[in-house]
């Protein structure tokens, strides 16, 4: 009997050698291909940076030791090609997601993984949709479009202004966000002198321009992605716009004031779902993340990388990377990620959502107090 | 009225430059009844060369002014773009001139797929921005209009051009050359015309309108990126369409009418539905609360600008189904 024993431990430490390690495979999509492929890049790199670092200094789950490994995938922030990546990575096996990246695909996506069972923690959509579908596998890491939009409306109608042109890029993130400046700025006391649409493809912007400032508002709130917000901001001043220019968290990027060049002013102002760079919990982050990847962080990777924290914290809680095992413990993960502390509440918001005001000086966006 | 001029400004300035990118399409459709779909990333390549050519040149000789900085990499992207579009003709569609015409569509789409994910290995996926070497600050106003000298140089280098490119079909050999091709290539070539140089210089013309409303663009805008193309050549293609494609004035008028068709659409739209303006429906519909304190409430707004334009496009067409100013469609270069 003891004999058999050993001649079994040595058998699985032999076949564990063999092996080499167990294989977890964790999910991350983003767009990395068309107009915003730099931010899918960026939270992909967070994910990225967060496994290998894992890997590096081991982890143990159910006795072995696992090496986790990221299966990265494009939606091309397209909600349809959204669906066919989930569905694939779901078919693939992948123990946990991180993304998608934006609102639009999340949504539709998020109900494929729960149909699997699949944990999902977004680290950047933030409309507020996402989390009250009642998905159980629903997360994200940081605060959502409520917070964001009270935040913007209410410094757009009362700090900055009165009267408010609100933009938005027709995506679920744009048009969700927008309704809750709307919302706000109302609620402020602010007027909304008039809602325009673009979409996240266009780059010309002066007809809706033309037509806002003939109503003459204080501010100009746009809702989308950097990648037109610079482009419009140039184009405010080409039409000798005065109006104070105001973006969320999309525009949020050191990508936004490269394309706004010279037209960008102390007039610009920027909100962020999260703390600024230099705020967060872990100071060396920001070093890190240049030093493998050779880029600067654009918005979210710090909160991809406490997203993929997140799961392995999960797994390792759970003692398994079996979804229904460590879902469970993932609702109740609390522990100290890049960002600060990473607590989920019972809808799968984070507990510590964060939103700050960054004002535009001396060529960066600087975070108001 | 001084925002109804600024719209029109507005779109003139945007519908010039598609009417430059429809010229291209229609050029190939006119001679080949070919759609070339790869056309929209030519005018990426354009820009994308011209942002490297000038971080180049500003490097390498920092106090050439502005303008000869530009041109010189107007002049490279024009070349390159030009070569670029000798090469698709000759490997893409030249085998297939005689296939049937669904082939050089896909390899046509297929080749615009190349194109972008060739540029995003070079180029990478980041959006670049152009450095600005004309002002992008507005002039003195003009009764209530603004405008930038950028914006301008566009109006007139595209005048200019749409004026010689048409000159150069009806006045030279060459043009007559391609008129013939255009007709019926078999019969050009029997007659002594060299149709498949004809067809080259097509596409090689084609390219070098793209290249340049390719660094017009980027100029204007300040941005450059590899999927920067897509939407140009579509309303271009649009444009083309809409002034009958494969005949030249057809694509110059297109062009500009969609950009004031996009332009005023997208500025009157909203108001021209708002309810408010219309007192009887805004009591019927108890919109009082919502219109007062200068409120609105618009049925359609900017939100529709792409389907204003579309909406004219499809009545153009009902109408007119070969378009503004084509009569004998695809009989003419």
């Amino acid at each position: 009997m003891k004999h058999t024993l050993i001649a079994l431990a040595v058998l699985g430490v032999t076949s564990g050698l063999a092996q080499a390690q167990e294989v977890v495979k964790i999910g991350h999509v983003g767009p990395l291909t068309g107009n915003i492929a730099h931010l899918g890049k960026d939270n992909e790199n967070g994910a990225r940076l967060a496994i290998e670092e894992y890997n590096a200094k081991g982890v143990t789950i159910g006795g072995k030791k696992v090496t986790f490994q990221l299966v990265g995938e494009d939606d091309a922030a397209d909600p349809k090609t959204g669906n066919i990546v989930a569905q694939r990575l779901v078919d693939a096996g992948v123990k946990g997601v991180v993304g998608h990246l934006n609102s639009g695909t999340t949504i539709p996506a998020s109900r494929i993984y729960n149909q699997a069972g699949v944990p999902m923690i977004s680290p950047s959509s933030t409309n507020v949709t996402l989390t009250n579908q009642g998905f159980a596998t629903v997360f994200r890491t940081m605060a959502n479009d409520a917070q964001q939009g009270s935040v913007i409306g209410k410094y757009a109608a009362t700090k900055i202004g009165k009267t408010v042109a609100i933009i938005d890029d027709r995506t679920a993130y744009g048009q969700g966000l927008a309704d809750e400046v709307d919302k706000a700025v109302k609620a402020a006391g602010g007027r909304v002198s008039s809602r325009e649409f673009t979409n996240n493809q266009a780059t010309d912007f002066l007809a809706i321009l033309t037509k806002i400032k003939s109503q003459k508002p204080d501010v100009i709130v746009y809702t989308g992605m950097d990648a037109q917000g610079g482009p419009m901001l140039k184009q405010v001043k080409q039409l000798g716009i005065t109006a104070k220019f105001v973006t969320g968290d999309g525009g949020c990027t050191p990508e936004f004031i490269k394309l706004a060049g010279t037209a960008i002013s102390d007039a610009a102002f920027c909100t962020q779902a999260g703390l600024p760079l230099d705020q967060i919990a872990d100071k060396t982050f920001k070093d890190r993340f240049k030093k493998r990847f050779g880029a600067d962080v654009q918005i979210y990777a710090p909160y991809s990388y406490d997203a993929a924290a997140a799961i392995i914290e999960g797994m390792k809680a759970a003692n398994s990377s079996d979804p229904a095992k460590y879902l469970p413990f993932l609702k109740k993960v609390d522990f100290q990620g890049v960002t600060g502390e990473v607590a989920f509440d019972a809808k799968g918001d984070t507990k510590y959502g964060a939103i700050t005001m960054y004002q535009f000086k001396d060529g960066a966006w600087v975070a108001l107090k | 009225m001084e925002t109804l001029l600024q719209q029109i400004v507005n779109g003139l300035v945007v519908g010039s430059v598609y009417a430059l990118v429809a010229l291209g399409y229609t050029m190939v459709y006119g001679i080949l009844g070919l759609i070339n779909f790869a056309h929209g990333d030519v005018l990426m390549v354009g820009a994308l060369v011209s942002l490297q050519v000038v971080l180049f040149v500003q490097k390498t000789w920092p106090a050439l002014g502005a303008f000869p900085t530009l041109l010189i990499a107007l002049v490279s992207a024009m070349a390159v773009c030009m070569a670029m579009g000798y090469i698709i003709e000759r490997t893409a569609y030249r085998r297939l001139r005689n296939a049937p015409r669904l082939a050089p569509l896909i390899t046509a789409i297929g080749v615009s797929f190349l194109l972008q994910t060739l540029a995003m290995i070079i180029w990478g996926r980041n959006y670049h921005s152009f450095p600005q070497l004309i002002d992008t600050t507005p002039l003195q106003p003009i009764a209530g209009v603004f405008i930038t000298p950028v914006q301008i140089i566009i109006l007139l280098s595209s005048a200019c051009l749409m004026t010689g490119l048409i000159l150069l079909v009806t006045r030279t050999k060459l043009g007559r050359a391609m008129r013939a091709t255009a007709e019926n290539h078999r019969v050009a070539s029997l007659m002594g015309v060299d149709t498949n140089k004809i067809i080259a210089t097509t596409f090689v013309l084609g390219s070098a309108l793209a290249a340049i409303a390719g660094v017009m663009f980027s100029t204007n805008y300040g941005v450059a990126h590899y999927a920067m193309g897509f939407i140009p050549g579509i309303k271009a293609f649009t444009a083309a369409v809409l002034g009958g494609i494969g005949n030249l004035g057809g694509a110059m008028v297109g062009g500009i009418v969609l950009g004031l068709v996009e332009s005023i659409g997208a500025g009157y739209l909203g108001s021209m539905t708002d309810l408010c303006n219309l007192p009887v429906w805004a009591q019927t519909a108890n919109l009082q609360e919502t219109c007062s304190n200068g409120g609105s409430f618009e049925l359609l707004s900017s939100n529709y600008q792409d389907i204003f334009a579309f909406v004219i496009l499809g009545i153009v067409l009902i109408f007119r189904p070969t378009g503004l100013m084509g009569e004998r469609v695809s009989d003419r270069a």
